[in-house]
Formats: C-alpha cells, sequence, structure tokens
C-alpha cells in the first residue's frame, strides 16, 4: 500500500512542475499556433536566474525565505521581458509562414539561447538548494518527504486554475478565446491581436521560467537540461491535445506517474515509457486526449 | 517543370562532381562525404514534405540503417561499402513499409510529433539495450569496396566520397523523375488538400505511405553512409536534435529543387565546421543566426536563389487561388 502511495505521491510532485511547463507551451501553442522549442530554454533560462537570485541573497546572509522571494520575483521580471522582446522583435517577422517553418525558427532560438546561457553561467553545474529546506520535512501517511516537494502540488494547482479561470471566466481570456477561434474576425471586432499575441508569448516564457524556478532548489542546472524538459513537456501537451488547459494537466498527470513508476518499478524502461504512452494515446486519439472542434474547409 | 535539367546532364554533372573529388583537399572529402549523406536524408524529407507533412523523426530510420548495418557488418563480415548502403536503405525501408501505412491518417504536427515519439523511444530502447553497447554505442571495421580495401587514409577518404556522392546523386535524379511524374504532381496536391485527391479517386495515405517509404529508405541508406565515415555508432543516431538537423537542410533547400538540397547541406557543414574551428563556445549561436537569416531573407530557400521564374509562376497561381475563395462562398 505504502507502495504505491510512493509512487502515485512521487508522480504528483513531478507532474506538478511539469504542469507548469506544459501550461506555458499548450498556451503560446493555442493562440500563436507555435509548436515553441526555445520552451525548454526557457525553462532553463528560469531556474539559472533563481540560481543566481538564491546565491546572491544567500551571500548578504539573508534568510532562505527572502532568497524563495527574490528568485520568484526576479524570475517573473527577466522572463516576462525576454518573452516580450522576442515576440516584438524576432517572432513578429515570421507570422502567417507555414507552421514548419515557425518550428523551425524556435529551434533557432533554442540553439542561440543554449550558447547564451552557457556564456553567461558557464557549463559547470550550478546549485541553489538554500530554498529547499524551507519548509522543513513532512510525514505523510508514514511517508517521510521534503515538505518543499509537496508544497510544488498546491502551487502547480493555483498557477492552473488561475490560468484556467483567466481565460474562461474573464473578460481578458474570452478575447484570447476570440483569437484563438477565429483571428480574422476578431480583428474586425476591433482586438488588437498584437498584443494579444505578445503578451500570450510573454506568459508562456513566465510559464516556463517559473516551472524552472521552482524546480531550481531540486536539481543542478547545466547545459542539456533545456532538450531533456522540452522532450518532456511536448509529450505531455501532445498527449492532452495541444492548446488545451485540461489536456495539460492530465497529460503531465499521466507522464508524472508513468516516471514515477517506471523509477520504481523498472528503472531501465524510465526513457521511452513516455513516449510509449504518447504513441498509445495517439493510435487510438490520433489528436490527443481533449481535441479542440475545428471547422474544415473542402 | 520542363526547365529543369535532362536526367542525362544530371548524369553527367554526378560524374563530374565525383571526378571532381581528386583534386579537393582532404580535409574537404570527408567534409564533403558527410554533407552528401546528410543531403541524401534531407532528400527524403523534401520528398515527404510535398505531401505536406514533416517527419521529425527520421533519426529513426537512419539508425536503423546504421544498426543494421553495424551488427551485419560484425557478425557475418560484411565490408563491401555499397553492400553496406543496400543493406541500410533495405533497414531503413522495411521499417518504413511497417510505420508508413500507420502514420499516414494523421497531419501536420501530430504526424511530426509521432514520428518524434516513435524515434524517441527508439532512442531509449538502444540507450538501455546492453547487447548494442547501451549509450556508448559499439565500434566497426573500415569498409572496403568490390574486394578492395583501402589502408591510405586519403584513398579511403575519396572512395567514401566518390559512393556517396554517386549513391546521392542517382537518388536525386531518381526525386527529380518521380517529382515530374504524376506520381509526385499527385502528392503535391495532398498538400493542398488532401478531400479532394481522394475526391479524384486517388487514396492520399497510399500516396503518403508510398512517399514515406521513400524517405525512409533514403534516411537508411544514409545512416549506412554516416557509419562508414565515423565507423562507430551510438544512440545519438536517432535522437531528436539528429532529426531536427536534417529538417534544418530540408527548410534551408526549400521545396523547389533537388540540386539545392545540396547546397544547403554543404552550406550548413561548412558553417558548422567554420565555427566549429574559430567559434568553438559559440558555434550553435552562429548556426541558430545562420539559420534564422535563411529563413528570413530566402523565405522559399536556397533553392529561390536560381529558381526564379518558377517562384514568380506560382505567386500568379497564388492570387488566382486566392481570387477564387474570395468569390466562392
Amino acid at each position: 500500500m505504502n507502495f504505491f502511495l510512493t509512487i502515485i505521491l512521487d508522480g504528483l510532485i513531478q507532474a506538478s512542475w511539469l504542469f507548469i511547463v506544459a501550461l506555458g507551451l499548450t498556451l503560446v501553442f493555442g493562440v500563436l499556433k507555435i509548436l515553441n522549442i526555445a520552451h525548454g530554454s526557457f525553462y532553463a533560462l528560469g531556474a539559472y536566474i533563481a540560481a543566481t537570485a538564491v546565491t546572491v541573497v544567500a551571500a548578504r546572509g539573508l534568510p532562505p525565505s527572502v532568497g524563495f522571494v527574490a528568485m520568484l520575483l526576479s524570475v517573473a521580471l527577466i522572463a516576462s521581458a525576454v518573452g516580450l522582446l522576442l515576440e516584438r522583435g524576432l517572432l513578429k517577422m515570421f507570422y502567417g509562414r507555414d507552421e514548419v517553418v515557425l518550428l523551425l525558427v524556435t529551434y533557432a532560438v533554442f540553439l542561440i539561447l543554449e550558447d547564451v546561457t552557457k556564456l553567461i553561467w558557464g557549463v559547470n553545474p550550478i546549485y541553489a538548494t538554500q530554498p529547499y529546506e524551507l519548509f522543513g520535512n513532512l510525514e505523510f501517511a508514514g511517508l517521510y518527504y521534503v515538505g518543499y516537494d509537496l508544497v510544488l502540488i498546491p502551487i502547480s494547482a493555483v498557477v492552473g486554475f488561475a490560468i484556467w479561470f483567466g481565460l474562461n471566466r474573464t473578460v481578458i481570456g474570452k478575447i484570447v478565446l476570440a483569437v484563438i477561434h477565429n483571428e480574422e474576425m476578431s480583428v474586425s471586432m476591433g482586438v488588437r491581436v498584437n498584443r494579444v499575441y505578445a503578451i500570450a508569448f510573454a506568459f508562456g516564457v513566465l510559464l516556463a521560467a517559473l516551472a524552472g524556478a521552482l524546480t531550481a532548489p531540486k536539481i543542478s542546472m547545466q547545459p542539456g537540461l533545456s532538450s531533456d524538459v522540452i522532450i518532456l513537456s511536448f509529450a505531455i501537451v501532445v498527449i492532452g491535445g495541444l492548446g488545451s488547459v485540461e489536456g495539460a494537466a492530465v497529460g503531465a498527470i499521466l507522464v508524472g506517474l508513468a516516471r514515477a513508476a517506471s523509477v520504481h518499478l523498472m528503472p531501465q524502461a524510465e526513457l521511452f515509457m513516455i513516449y510509449l504512452i504518447m504513441a498509445a494515446v495517439l493510435m487510438f486519439r490520433p489528436e490527443g486526449l481533449f481535441k479542440r472542434e475545428t471547422a474544415r474547409r473542402i | 517543370m520542363r526547365k529543369g535539367l535532362h536526367p542525362l546532364v544530371m548524369i553527367t554533372l554526378v560524374a563530374a562532381v565525383t571526378l571532381f573529388g581528386r583534386v579537393l583537399p582532404t580535409w574537404t572529402l570527408s567534409l564533403a562525404t558527410i554533407a552528401a549523406s546528410n543531403a541524401l536524408i534531407a532528400l527524403g524529407i523534401v520528398v515527404l514534405a510535398r505531401t505536406g507533412n514533416v517527419s521529425f523523426g527520421q533519426g529513426l530510420f537512419f539508425a536503423a540503417g546504421g544498426y543494421g548495418v553495424a551488427l551485419i557488418a560484425n557478425a557475418w563480415g560484411l565490408t563491401d561499402a555499397v553492400a553496406q548502403v543496400i543493406v541500410g536503405a533495405a533497414c531503413g525501408g522495411l521499417l518504413g513499409l511497417v510505420i508508413g501505412p500507420l502514420i499516414a491518417r494523421y497531419s501536420g504536427i501530430f504526424f511530426g510529433m509521432l514520428t518524434l515519439a516513435l524515434s524517441m523511444v527508439f532512442y531509449g530502447a538502444l540507450v538501455k539495450s546492453t547487447a548494442l553497447g547501451g549509450s556508448d554505442g559499439f565500434n566497426v571495421g573500415r569498409p572496403t569496396l568490390f574486394g578492395m580495401s583501402f589502408t591510405d587514409p586519403r584513398e579511403a577518404d575519396f572512395m567514401l566520397y566518390a559512393v556517396s556522392v554517386i549513391v546521392t546523386g542517382f537518388a536525386g535524379i531518381a526525386a527529380t523523375i518521380l517529382f515530374r511524374s504524376e506520381f509526385g504532381l499527385a502528392s503535391l496536391a495532398v498538400r493542398e488538400n488532401n478531400l479532394r485527391v481522394e475526391y479524384l479517386g486517388l487514396s492520399a495515405n497510399r500516396i503518403i505511405s508510398i512517399n514515406f517509404l521513400i524517405a525512409a529508405i533514403f534516411a537508411g541508406a544514409s545512416g549506412a553512409f554516416a557509419l562508414m565515415a565515423q565507423r562507430h555508432i551510438d544512440p545519438q543516431f536517432a535522437y531528436w536534435t539528429t532529426s531536427g538537423e536534417f529538417v534544418f537542410v530540408a527548410v534551408l533547400a526549400g521545396n523547389q529543387s533537388v540540386a539545392a538540397v545540396f547546397v544547403a547541406s554543404m552550406a550548413l557543414e561548412l558553417v558548422r565546421s567554420f565555427s566549429n574551428l574559430y567559434l568553438p563556445n559559440t558555434w550553435q549561436l552562429v548556426l541558430g543566426v545562420f539559420l534564422l537569416g535563411v529563413i528570413l531573407f530566402l523565405p522559399r530557400g536556397i533553392g529561390s536563389l536560381w529558381i526564379r521564374d518558377r517562384r514568380k509562376r506560382r505567386l500568379s497561381a497564388t492570387a488566382a487561388l486566392t481570387a477564387e475563395r474570395g468569390a466562392a462562398p
């Protein structure tokens, strides 16, 4: 019994940060119709910035809680600035081109950011472990967990709910949905589509970077981080159906549980378990679990 | 399409390029071999892309060809370069024959993502298989040609160069003929609108499957070349960034000209090796900027540098199409 509980809790902890990454990816795809390969780089960027912020705060002798807040604030600021800059300065020039071409544009951004992070932070692993002890250790049904890991679950639930609420229950969200469904009509109704694009993209970058910052205390930051994350979050959004918030949640939980289960049951299968699920889901539901209905032109 | 070169002219061109290898310096020979082998797999992507589907998992067939050849070479002592290419193509082709019909039902992003997933499943399996050397892979011997073995490195390099240029050249000629054929034009029609193709009595799935098979055969042969050039194989062959680079070449080339694929592949290898040499820490940055530049300034790929008239004709066709769409509803 405890064994299964371990798998479920480990899976949910994995799912919590994966969900935040996938949420950003699915939002950007939903609004801008771009499958953003550079998304993993934004995750890595967030992790590196968080590590820097934590280290700076710790060097001043301030408590780890200040470091935690400083890390979230600095990541939010820098990530949204980078997102706006990239969208306005670069992506804007490629709108209206083929999806594959846009995908390659983000691949180029991925390559560039890979070297930029190496130039700024070097190739040696960086650690930012101070906030990890922030919430102490907790006992849960006879199992001992690091409090920080468990706190990630409610945080991601709150982030997910906020995005869902923002999209479905606010005026701005309705405008974004209108742009998703019919861009031309939105323009003619007076929506500033460019602004929606820029904000949606910045939000996507922010979510990826936030997930990076939240996992930064748990991991070591080194080159290669971004390509691992991007491939995981691709699997999640494809399983869930591209552009769907609910899909990202279900996909993240599936992938998180699959990873945790294979770590505990058969470690050698961990790597391809996820793609196996993705291939299996696509075999039966070619457009993912939560497919959005679209009209087709004949 | 009548403006293209005659096949005989193309054969002469291939022969000239092969002989040109005699005067090239040695370091360009291995570079050109890699470029030709990458061009072969990218050509397969272009063939497939004409149906509107882009595979992000060509590494699967690339690795299947490479591993197939490596295993047979080590088990049975098959070292002949031409035989290895045929074995590689057959391995890729067999796998493509199985996967093609399954995957032909998908389109757009989902097609790309499913191919990527399949190639990553293969990658994961390869990394974990101790029998195949796990993540380190294993080595194979030097290839021979028709019973001749090459101990002089320059001769060995030239042999590989010649075989890869000739095989890729003939694949290019075959692709050109295919593009001009009825089947090739039907493939283009699938990209424009697969429902209309179905109404005309053709099977869009079948067309996509066949194009997929061709791409898989090219990728398998390309894997054999990569193996012969490195004399080593590891799971990196099936990793997604490997597949990404092949798509990179195909998009750089554009889908108008077969020759553009070779030029793009060579340009990419040159940019990569020079930036590797002079900017070892930022070569990916240079590559990224180069890619952005080409996409921005040559929207129809490198091929559009010399195929201008066709582009104009296409533009006027698009204008006609837009007018028709505007008038229809």
